[in-house]
């Protein structure tokens, strides 16, 4: 689900903004840099915080 | 220049959708995949829950093959969609509350529909599908039945077994080589693996069991259990990702105990603690767990002393949980442990 979120999430922003993501998965730490690398987009930050997990992805 | 054909490719994240795919774009066709998520699937989120599946691969497998064949996938969640599927299947059911073949034919036409909906103009579907795999959706008189009832009819083109099916449009029309499709068929797996070493490919899904729960006898038994309690066939997200974790335990037709097998499952299950009544373990280590139901204060105890059970306690004389009510009330119970002989088989779901 976090991987669709994010999916949707940037079908609707323009090249060069930015998306933040938290998520409680811990499934996210490989699928999310995974669905960016396939998608072309960069990945900032891919990291745990406490109890989550933060990713940071400009739109390319 | 000869106008480049575009086909979308259902990607369950399994070696056939990927060998499918790559067969197609060996020929020069531009191929995206798509993947639907119904809440069902048994690979991923599951292993990356569990503590004890460490070794397990923790990724969306259809990400996965996408990223080793180069192409976009498309994850489309069809959860809502999907209940009309599993609740009233056209087809029945197979051994357990598998509608395999209403799935496929869902499947397809949500790819032809989300082809159209998002102008991408593709051309055909294509699927890893292989006659006489799969007992009730890939037989030679339910493929034609797929074709037919999702609407895509002679555009839905199964490379691995095209061979012994009539010819589709695109072979027809010469997008694709019938030459060089294949002819795979039964359930021998030693094809599909000498074709992916052919290709390169090293590593692929293996998913012991099946890779939808809806084919596996417990979660079944778990998915009626909870339409019987409920007295409707109805669900919700929650509640068919509750079912592929814990132990499920019901003492009394109006509510049941969930209780973590180990510390991803107790970490899973906090997650839930504003929705349901949870008990953790004080004295004693041991799991969590959640009330699914209805349930007064003689059911709470009760399920504290099966709590007790499941905990390092279970032999001790007394034993203490936390009850966390949903709004964040919470108080310490104090009781004795169920002992092993009072824990009846019929409980567990």
């Amino acid at each position: 689900m976090p991987v669709i979120r994010t999916q949707d999430a940037i079908r609707e922003l323009a090249a060069g903004a930015c998306l933040t993501v938290f998520a409680t998965d811990p499934g996210t730490l490989h699928d999310i840099p995974a669905w960016v690398r396939v998608h072309g987009h960069k990945l900032l930050v891919a990291e745990p915080r406490g109890e989550e997990f933060f990713f940071r992805i400009e739109v390319s | 220049m000869a106008e480049v054909k575009r086909a979308v490719a259902l990607i369950s994240g399994g070696l056939d959708s990927m060998l499918a795919a790559k067969v197609i774009m060996e020929q020069g066709v531009q191929v995206e995949g798509v993947n639907f998520y119904t809440g069902f699937c048994v690979e991923g989120h599951t292993h990356a829950i569990r503590r004890s599946d460490k070794a397990k691969q923790k990724r969306n497998n259809a990400l996965w093959v996408a990223e080793q064949l180069g192409i976009k996938l498309h994850i489309v969640d069809v959860i809502e969609e999907y209940k009309d599927v599993l609740l009233n299947p056209k087809h029945g059911y197979g051994k357990h509350v598998n509608p395999c073949l209403d799935c496929k034919v869902f499947m397809v036409k949500k790819a032809q529909a989300w082809s159209f909906m998002t102008d991408n103009n593709f051309d055909f579907i294509i699927t890893g599908e292989v006659m006489g795999q799969r007992p009730m959706s890939q037989r030679r008189e339910t493929m034609p039945v797929i074709a037919r009832e999702s609407g895509v009819e002679d555009r839905l083109l199964r490379p691995l077994c095209a061979k012994h099916l009539p010819e589709t449009l695109p072979e027809r029309e010469g997008w694709v080589d019938r030459e060089q499709l294949y002819d795979f068929h039964g359930r021998n797996r030693k094809p599909q693996i000498a074709l992916a070493e052919q290709f390169g490919f090293t590593d692929w899904a293996q998913p012991a069991g099946g890779c939808c729960f809806l084919t596996n006898a417990d979660y079944a038994a778990k998915l009626r259990d909870l339409w019987d309690a409920r007295g409707e066939r109805d669900y919700e997200l929650d509640d068919i990702m509750l079912l592929k974790v814990g132990r499920h335990i019901r003492p009394a037709p109006h509510f049941k105990l969930i209780v973590g097998r180990e510390e991803g499952e107790n970490k899973y299950l906090e997650g839930y603690k504003n929705t349901f009544i949870s008990l953790a373990s004080s004295s004693h280590p041991g799991p969590l767990a959640i009330i699914d139901g209805r349930a007064d204060d003689a059911d709470v105890e009760l399920a504290a002393r099966i709590v007790g059970r499941y905990s390092q306690g279970r032999e001790a004389d007394t034993f203490s949980v936390e009850v966390r009510l949903p709004d964040g009330t919470a108080h310490t119970l104090h009781t004795s442990p169920l002992g092993a002989d009072e824990l009846p088989a019929a409980w567990h779901v």
